[in-house]
């Protein structure tokens, strides 16, 4: 049971970006008796998805959004810390593996997408960027990932998803994975063009985009 | 100083439907309105189509060109582009750009080689985007001396040493003045010029923010801007500035703009 205090609270501390007091809230809680997977399912995540939206709503920043994202996961370190310990297996969404392809070296995008997936409790094997297409097949299958999600922010390295999608195709691997594309340039018409599952907009839409192709039901 | 009009960008979505459509008609009114707004160049870019960006780019140019009497800023990191657009463009353009990137300086070379071109040469590479100044210089460094090499005037050189958000780094903005500062001391007589936008990504009032780092970057002796012509405070803060920074040799281009009404805001 968690109380509606220690809900407000975890919103409160991921609004304004304190990670010591966030974390000191979690342990708190969970030395009080509380399970850990409850103080996510019910005050973190909610808070985290709060802090995507109102950053969606242009009511948060991207400076906040990122203290916020760094702040939840040292809640998230918390917590996996005690499950590990105590053995519990924590829900695992989906497993996803993110990448920003070969050429292209941004990352501030695909690293928030990283920290809003794992906040909603994805696996995310993040394996950088400037990655080969190769190199990102071959982890996909090495990490049994559902979802392979690549990020390009220039019209010059936006083609190196389409290449994916023509290896995976190749490889006879593009029914195992789902696709998800994003990045500035990347639009709706691009994804359907080369054939990914989905496009996502931005982070939240990306943890959207990830619900929806694995068929899970949105909370 | 150098005015480049930014608009005409496929990734602007009235701009990419534009193309789509072939509607020059739009095309026309915005590099118009541009090019009364003080834009020297126009910016064109296609970028997003990727496969039709050589022929798209080459139409832009077209109408643009039977609109305005202006030379063109050919914004793409490929070849195949900029050869198609420079089969259509007229004056002298300004190839926006090259960049330490093996692959896109080694194509793009030959194209800039020993020519009249203004070449705006980013401060990017393979090893990634330049985080301090001296990562920037070190750029700068090879990219202005490969130019010169290749008989391109330093005059027609502007260095772009890459304006990155201080939304995920608080020291983004200054990283970026000092080295400003630094290239022009460096390599006399080269140019600086940056578009802006992405110093405020990720924070409101940007339009703000964008106003003022322009401001901030012409004192440390910015001389080139990819900007939105049409923002009339930008374009009077930018006539101002040069004239504080003491560019502007007895004050004639503040009171000509003075006179125009550039400063009724």
């Amino acid at each position: 049971m968690i109380e509606q205090g220690v809900v407000e609270s975890a919103g409160q501390c991921l609004i304004k970006g304190s990670k010591e007091e966030a974390v000191s809230l979690a342990r708190q809680v969970i030395d009080g008796g509380a399970d850990p997977v409850e103080l996510m399912n019910l005050a973190f995540i909610p808070a985290i998805n709060e802090v995507g939206d109102r950053f969606g709503r242009g009511q948060l920043f991207l400076p906040e959004l990122i203290t916020a994202a760094d702040a939840m996961k040292a809640v998230t370190d918390v917590v996996n810390e005690v499950l590990s310990a105590t053995t519990t297996v924590r829900s695992n969404k989906g497993t996803i593996l993110i990448a920003t392809v070969k050429g292209d070296v941004h990352d501030i995008g695909k690293c928030i997408v990283t920290s809003l997936l794992q906040a909603n409790g994805f696996r995310v094997h993040d394996i950088g960027r400037d990655i080969d297409t190769e190199k990102i097949v071959e982890q996909a299958v090495q990490h049994d990932v559902d979802i392979i999600g690549t990020s390009a922010l220039l019209t010059t390295t936006m083609p190196r998803q389409k290449e994916l999608e023509e290896l995976l195709k190749a490889k006879g691997l593009r029914e195992k994975f789902k696709t998800m594309v994003g990045g500035a340039p990347v639009t709706p018409r691009w994804a359907q063009r080369i054939g990914a599952d989905a496009y996502a907009e931005d982070a939240q839409d990306g943890v959207r985009k990830a619900e929806q192709l694995l068929a899970i039901a949105v909370s | 100083m150098i005015v480049v009009g930014e608009l005409i960008n496929a990734s602007r979505k009235k701009i990419g439907q534009a193309i789509m459509d072939k509607d020059a008609e739009y095309i026309r009114s915005v590099a118009r309105s541009q090019y009364e707004a003080g834009a020297d160049y126009i910016d064109v870019n296609a970028g997003i189509f990727v496969e039709e960006e050589a022929d798209y780019i080459k139409w832009l140019v077209e109408v643009v060109q039977q609109e305005v009497d202006a030379p063109c800023s050919i914004d793409s990191p490929s070849p195949a582009a900029i050869e198609a657009a420079l089969t259509m463009h007229r004056g002298t353009p300004m190839i926006n750009s090259i960049s330490l990137e093996k692959e896109r300086y080694e194509t793009l070379m030959p194209i800039v080689a020993g020519t009249d071109f203004k070449v705006v040469a980013l401060c990017m590479s393979d090893e990634g985007m330049p985080e301090t100044v001296d990562d920037r210089l070190e750029i700068a460094d090879k990219l202005v001396n490969g130019l010169l090499r290749n008989n391109v005037d330093i005059d027609n050189i502007y260095v772009d040493p890459l304006v990155q958000p201080i939304s995920t780094n608080k020291d983004f903005g200054t990283g970026f003045l000092n080295s400003v500062e630094q290239i022009i001391k460096r390599f006399e007589g080269v140019h600086t010029m940056c578009g802006l936008s992405n110093i405020s990504f990720g924070l409101p009032n940007r339009q703000f923010l964008n106003q003022l780092f322009a401001v901030m970057a012409i004192s440390k002796g910015l001389d080139g801007l990819i900007i939105n012509p049409l923002d009339r405070r930008m374009m009077a803060n930018m006539i101002a500035a040069e004239a504080l920074a003491g560019r502007d040799q007895y004050c004639a281009n503040y009171l000509q703009g003075f006179r125009q009404g550039l400063f009724d805001i």
